[in-house]
């Protein structure tokens, strides 16, 4: 057997992780002492049950609180905005814990009263991982509670978000959802009670019945429809009315024209005794009309990313002042001042280095996975996070001006996108030219009968022609289709901003990639070693090393190496972040990291990543990491090119990679080296204004320009946390192979909706013909009107999820594709 | 047949009562969290009983 050394893997109580190094409490074996400490909490206040109610129940606590770190919660302009309700005595907060994730931490955290006796009540609502907690101030504090849930293994995630009032906007949606429920409860009321009563009108009042009856229902019919069509359909009478101040004709201007003239006629044939009256129509209308806005909600609502960088600063940071440090909120924060940023703190506005060790992680603006490190004096951008030791900085900008801000508040990147019924183009010239159809229809309708000196049928088809041309298609297929079409696209990690997006979708042209990060994996490599050829001991001992680093390259390196490689000694092990490692591994000095740190020149001018070797203070040379592609890009371009799509690449590196590339461009002109953020927004606007519609694929804040330029930018992330103002949508790196069906899915929603257009045409059509002839009857228009919107829900809905075979109809091809490969 | 006037309008009020109903439990939050009740509903009662509980060996 070979001499391979396997460690005897323990898991830990706790969190389920496997322990690097035991620890024993109470019988049981734990991998850290955060957890320890959870277990030790939970069993000294009898709620050992928590690790009952799910395997897993607990979260690995790696980083301990200090009660310093919630100091701010003391301040009373941040406590004021932070807590829902406070008299003096008893006050109430609402915190967002992210790690709520079972059923076992709703149990906790609704006994938490048990572990802070200050605490009266604490309610859990899962899906938006919140806790509602209800205590006295007199007993315990903010501050106290939110130690005590990080300490427990539930930190409180409260950011600038919270303080600045954003919140009321999560407010405002629920109240705007509810207000669509209770409307549909009033308008499904009346519509089913009027078609039940509406009945007898239908099979004839005839020598049986009392006539007395008829008028009975009648008014009846009318009481019921009046709450109906003053609360249900008010936004459609309010906004059509708004709009036509305006001089705009909106979809809703038919819709609202035919409600008013159903029930003008029905009221005037009611109270004359001339006719029954539309009310079973016109409750049927405003029911599906509500129905459909519903779902339309509904849809925006689950895929909502406006987010912006509120919601990942900090509330407050620690100023020095004199001799101390207190903490601040950071929207106070003065030009001038220092700041203390402590490790994993995020900086919150633009500022000078001052002291310290600096190593940034601007991962989450621009994706790079590196810290880069910076000098004193150098300016660090808000934003970046430090990893290291604590740094102090002196503040540049005030928050709201640091260079990331103005970047996002630009009104180049502002996309008015807040409307509830974002209206396509298609839909809007649509109903632009049905509204002037339809009174021209009712005008000639009108006109044919008063020539005929027929005034009563004049009046007649004039009104049941608005009444019966119901623009229900254009009402009811776009958020059907495109609702349903949002959610499939959510389902295979394709997030849109918003319904007009699937319409610029399939207008793309051409299709520009941006190369690193969202083509290349970010966390993957192919290596090689570039020096001295490494003996198998060389290799054995960098094994020893780079085992004990978390860090990806160090994980990447090990995989390479690794080949059953024995244990060694190991001593005198340090890691500095940003710079490499170093140890005493049998014996022999060995440092792996930065060329500054090993003490090699680095003169050569490229952008790969290099990590260089040094045993014994010799330097051996570098492992070379080469951009490794995306699976599946070589189908996704093959099918794009087919598809008849112009495609071109920009890339901020050299051409060193141009031969590679080429197999997926096809042709060197396509390809574009060393562009600068600035070169790649020129390229975009060059491009389209050679009349293409452009689509931009990037992956962070450096093509954040060319994304907001396209006519449609993608941001392609490996972390949906990441964000990008100025993209249009989100896609999930995994699945960018299956752009190009995303793309063909779109041209098939559109035209779904055209279709739906057409059948509803058809509808009109028929119900027009009884129209102007002025033989509507009553039952007629309530048979016509439901039929056609349910046919065109139903028919929308059921086709686009058949549409969804586009997508994956590529995808049992690049499967298979990609099999035959690897045999 | 004149008792339809009677059965009319008490099915209508009737009906009107859970209209309102429906509204005031929408109003005052009945429908915003709809998952958690399901799962809270399953956990055992308060320290009297869970001390009780706990000297029944587990399995």
């Amino acid at each position: 057997m070979a001499t391979t050394h396997t460690h005897t893997a323990t898991t830990c109580y706790h969190c389920g992780d496997t322990c690097k190094e035991t620890i024993h409490y109470d019988e049981k074996t734990f991998c850290c002492t955060g957890c320890k400490n959870v277990y030790a909490i939970l069993q000294e206040n009898n709620l050992c049950e928590y690790y009952t109610l799910n395997d897993i129940a607990g979260l690995s606590v790696k980083n301990p609180a200090t009660a310093e770190k919630f100091a701010y919660l003391n301040l009373p302009e941040v406590k004021s905005k932070i807590l829902d309700f406070s008299d003096g005595n008893i006050a109430k907060v609402t915190l967002y814990l992210p790690a709520i994730h079972c059923s076992s931490c709703i149990w906790l955290l609704e006994n938490f009263h048990r572990l802070d006796s200050g605490v009266q009540n604490s309610r859990v609502d899962f899906l938006k991982k919140q806790v509602s907690i209800t205590f006295k101030e007199q007993e315990t504090s903010l501050q106290n509670i939110a130690t005590l849930l990080t300490q427990i293994g539930y930190e409180p995630h409260i950011t600038l978000n919270d303080t600045e009032g954003k919140d009321q906007e999560r407010q405002r949606i629920s109240k705007e959802q509810k207000m669509v429920l209770a409307k549909i409860a009033v308008a499904g009321f009346s519509f089913g009670n009027i078609m039940l009563i509406s009945f007898p009108e239908y099979f004839g009042f005839d020598s049986f019945s009392e006539g007395s009856f008829k008028y009975f229902f009648q008014y009846v019919n009318i009481a019921l429809v009046l709450p109906s069509f003053f609360f249900g359909g008010w936004d459609y009478l309010s906004s059509a009315y708004r709009n036509f101040r305006k001089g705009i004709l909106n979809i809703d201007f038919p819709l609202a024209l035919g409600l008013i003239v159903l029930l003008l006629r029905s009221l005037f044939e009611i109270l004359t005794d001339t006719g029954a009256g539309y009310l079973d129509t016109l409750s049927g209308l405003i029911f599906f009309l509500l129905l459909g806005k519903w779902f339309q909600q509904k849809t925006y609502d689950t895929l909502r990313y406006d987010r912006d960088f509120k919601s990942y600063f900090p509330v407050a940071v620690s100023v020095r002042t004199e001799n101390s440090e207190e903490q601040v909120p950071v929207t106070q924060l003065e030009v001038g001042q220092r700041i203390i940023i402590r490790n994993q703190e995020l900086i919150p506005a633009d500022s000078i280095l001052l002291k310290g060790e600096a190593n940034i992680d601007y991962s989450f603006v621009t994706g790079e996975a590196m810290p880069v490190e910076k000098v004193l004096g150098e300016m660090i951008y808000a934003g970046g996070r430090q990893m290291g030791a604590t740094i102090e900085l002196e503040v540049m900008k005030p928050v709201s001006q640091s260079y990331l801000t103005e970047l996002w508040n630009k009104d180049d990147f502002k996309k008015t996108a807040k409307s509830q019924e974002p209206t396509l183009q298609l839909q809007s010239f649509l109903s632009k030219y049905f509204t002037y159809g339809l009174l021209a229809v009712a005008f000639s309708a009108l006109g044919f009968w008063l020539f005929n000196s027929d005034m009563p049928k004049a009046i007649n088809a004039f009104t049941a022609v608005l009444i019966i041309a119901c623009p229900c298609a254009l009402a009811l297929s776009s958020p059907f289709a495109l609702g349903t079409a949002m959610r499939i696209l959510g389902k295979w990690k394709f997030y849109l901003k918003n319904v007009s997006v699937i319409e610029n979708l399939a207008q793309i042209q051409t299709i520009i990639f941006d190369k690193t990060g969202t083509i290349t994996e970010r966390n993957n490599s192919e290596i090689e070693f570039v020096g001295k050829s490494l003996s198998h001991k060389d290799k054995t001992l960098i094994a020893n090393l780079v085992l004990n680093s978390t860090h990806p390259l160090s994980q990447l390196i090990y995989q390479k190496i690794n080949h059953n490689t024995e244990k060694l000694l190991l001593e005198d092990f340090k890691e500095n972040t940003g710079k490499g490692l170093s140890g005493l591994v049998a014996g022999r000095f060995l440092r792996i990291g930065s060329a500054s740190f090993v003490g090699a020149n680095n003169t050569l001018k490229d952008y790969n990543t290099k990590v260089f070797v040094s045993i014994d203070g010799e330097l051996k040379g570098y492992f070379l990491f080469h951009n490794q592609y995306r699976e599946g890009l070589a189908t996704l371009t093959q099918n794009l090119w087919n598809e008849g799509y112009d495609l071109h690449l920009l890339s901020g590196d050299n051409e060193g990679e141009a031969k590679n590339l080429q197999k997926f461009f096809l042709k060197n002109e396509k390809l574009h080296f060393n562009q600068s953020p600035q070169d790649k927004w020129a390229f975009v606007a060059k491009t389209q204004q050679n009349g293409q519609n452009v689509l931009m694929l990037g992956d962070g804040l450096n093509d954040a320009g060319a994304l907001q330029k396209a006519d449609m930018g993608i941001a392609v992330t490996e972390n949906i946390a990441y964000f990008t103002p100025a993209s249009d949508a989100i896609l999930d790196a995994t699945n960018l192979p299956y752009l190009a069906g995303f793309l063909k899915f779109a041209k098939g929603s559109l035209n779904v909706i055209k279709q739906s257009f057409a059948i509803s045409l058809i509808y009109n059509i028929v119900g027009l013909f009884f129209a102007v002839q002025g033989t509507l009857s009553p039952l007629v228009a309530a048979i016509l009107m439901p039929i056609s919107s349910i046919t065109v829900v139903v028919f929308t809905t059921l086709s686009v999820k058949a549409k969804e075979k586009e997508i994956s109809g590529q995808e049992t091809g690049n499967r298979r594709q990609e099999a035959r490969h690897k045999i | 047949m004149v008792v339809i006037y009677i059965l009319l309008g008490i099915s209508v009020l009737v009906a009107s009562v859970f209209l309102i109903v429906f509204l005031w439990s929408l109003f005052s939050g009945q429908y915003e969290d709809d998952y958690t009740p399901a799962i809270r509903m399953l956990f055992e009662d308060t320290p009297k009983e869970k001390n009780i509980e706990q000297q029944v060996p587990k399995t």
